[in-house]
């Protein structure tokens, strides 16, 4: 397994031997990575690879799925996430998530990006206002709903709707964000918007992104890591990936060969 | 990592890819047998032979604008990465060497038809017949190594280039020599320097083809990297 050879990176989040049971099934087994903060790291891999599942483990979304068996640790800033301690709703707070479909509540737009912050206990009008359009601007959405915030934010395009649910995961200041194949649900216009956001996100955010498109994965992320039936097979800066992989699973698989 | 081995999982991009690789190789014989026939021309005083040569380069222009075109189609159509990536990369490089290459020997005919009434006395050919013949093999042994991947050849072609720049500096002191002494014969001279000019010109070609060949096996760019001095 090759890791970056970037030195001077930060790291948000370390990933140490972890393997991962559905039942008696490894879906993941003894992954080690590092991702980098404000750096945008993208898992790709074909279906079942466990790229996704990965990506769960960051904000402990397979604490919902029984008979889920996890070993190894992932260490966030100081804290291992796995910790009896650690409050996992604050976790999620500080590690947010954005699905394939984009998931917004029946509410109004405005009521969509404030959900987190009502919850978070905030009351002040102009201070929701505030965040609200700052969180609106930071999705590159601002500008296609400030007349109708009222609007339910189920009548919004699937582009639309994405960002709007980006808007909510930022609204309440995450330091990670979590990208489930955010465009794979969207036309190209859309996607590129979206694809655009997340370079414009990560000056702020860490990223981590799981995309079926790799092309996609070549345009937005600074890292690329390759994962196969459950295991890491290389890990390295975006370019060396898609230039010259250095593992032949790898290459196979981004140049669309028989593996 | 050169994986030419593996099928895509599109059986089309692999007849593509194979396409362009022949291709080049055929346009690649057809440079080789340039460069002998325009040689030929210019030791043996040989006007019909040189004529053949400007004819022929119409065609290879044709061969580089249709090699080019398909290049940009597998690179519109197929988003190409890593090995397939370089290998298209390397094809419209080596493209353009080679059709340089073809300018070259046609130059070479130019001189074959300015000095076809004014022949060159025969031993004065005795440089130039080396820098051919070590030309040629180079360039022969620079399209091998590109259709076989072979790096080891590539990496000879590369170092073989400094026997070709000694050797024409050595005809151009000749030449000169020769202006000195003869200054009739400046013509002649100055006609059999352009010549070696050229194939000197084309074995720097020869080289860039081996460099595109390390760069698509190897993924390493070598251009003025010093690779070429042995260690």
């Amino acid at each position: 397994m090759t890791q970056p050879r970037n030195n001077s990176m930060q790291s948000e989040l370390q990933v140490h031997d972890l393997s991962l049971y559905y039942g008696d099934k490894q879906a993941l087994a003894n992954i080690n990575l590092t991702i980098a903060t404000q750096r945008v790291t993208a898992f790709i891999g074909p279906s079942g690879c466990g790229k996704s599942t990965l990506l769960r483990c960051f904000n402990r979304m397979n604490d919902l799925i029984d008979d889920v068996a996890i070993t190894g640790t992932i260490t966030f800033g100081e804290i291992d996430i796995h910790d009896q301690r650690v409050d996992v709703a604050d976790l999620r707070r500080r590690i947010g998530m954005v699905f394939q479909r984009p998931n917004p509540f029946p509410k109004s737009i405005y009521e969509n990006v404030a959900y987190g912050l009502r919850i978070q206990g905030e009351t002040s009008k102009s201070l929701l206002d505030e965040r609200i359009e700052w969180a609106l601007r930071s999705a590159a959405l601002w500008d296609e709903v400030k007349d109708r915030l009222k609007d339910s934010a189920l009548g919004l395009s699937g582009g639309q709707q994405q960002r709007l649910v980006i808007a909510r995961a930022v609204a309440i200041k995450p330091t990670v964000l979590l990208l489930d194949e955010p465009a794979s649900a969207l036309d190209p216009i859309s996607t590129l918007k979206i694809e655009e956001l997340i370079h414009q996100l990560k000056d702020e955010y860490t990223i981590v992104i799981v995309t079926h498109n790799m092309q996609q994965a070549a345009r937005v992320s600074d890292y690329t890591a390759f994962l196969y039936l459950g295991e890491l097979v290389e890990f390295a800066d975006t370019d060396s990936i898609f230039r010259n992989p250095k593992e032949k699973q790898t290459e196979d698989y981004i140049t669309g060969r028989y593996g | 990592m050169a994986s030419v081995m593996t099928k895509h999982i599109s059986e089309q991009y692999d007849t593509e890819l194979a396409q362009i690789r022949e291709l080049l190789m055929e346009m690649g014989g057809l440079v080789e047998q340039q460069v002998n026939n325009a040689c030929t021309a210019l030791i043996n005083h040989d006007v019909q032979i040189a004529e053949e040569v400007r004819d022929v380069e119409a065609r290879l222009n044709q061969f580089e604008v249709d090699l080019d075109d398909r290049c940009v189609s597998i690179i519109a159509k197929r988003q190409p990465t890593a090995g397939d990536l370089r290998a298209v990369v390397s094809v419209m490089k080596v493209i353009t060497d080679l059709e340089r290459i073809g300018d070259e020997a046609e130059r070479i005919a130019r001189m074959a038809l300015t000095l076809a009434d004014n022949p060159i006395p025969e031993d004065q050919y005795a440089i130039f017949r080396g820098i051919h013949n070590n030309v040629v093999k180079m360039l022969n042994r620079a399209l091998d190594a590109f259709a076989r991947l072979d790096v080891e050849n590539a990496l000879r072609v590369i170092r073989d280039d400094a026997d070709i720049d000694r050797a024409y500096n050595e005809l151009v002191r000749h030449c000169i020599g020769k202006m000195r002494d003869q200054p009739d014969e400046v013509e002649m001279s100055v006609s059999l320097m352009w010549a070696a000019r050229a194939l000197e010109r084309i074995g720097d070609h020869a080289k860039n083809i081996g460099e595109y060949v390390i760069y698509q096996v190897k993924g390493q760019d070598v251009r003025h990297s010093g690779i070429e001095r042995p260690n």
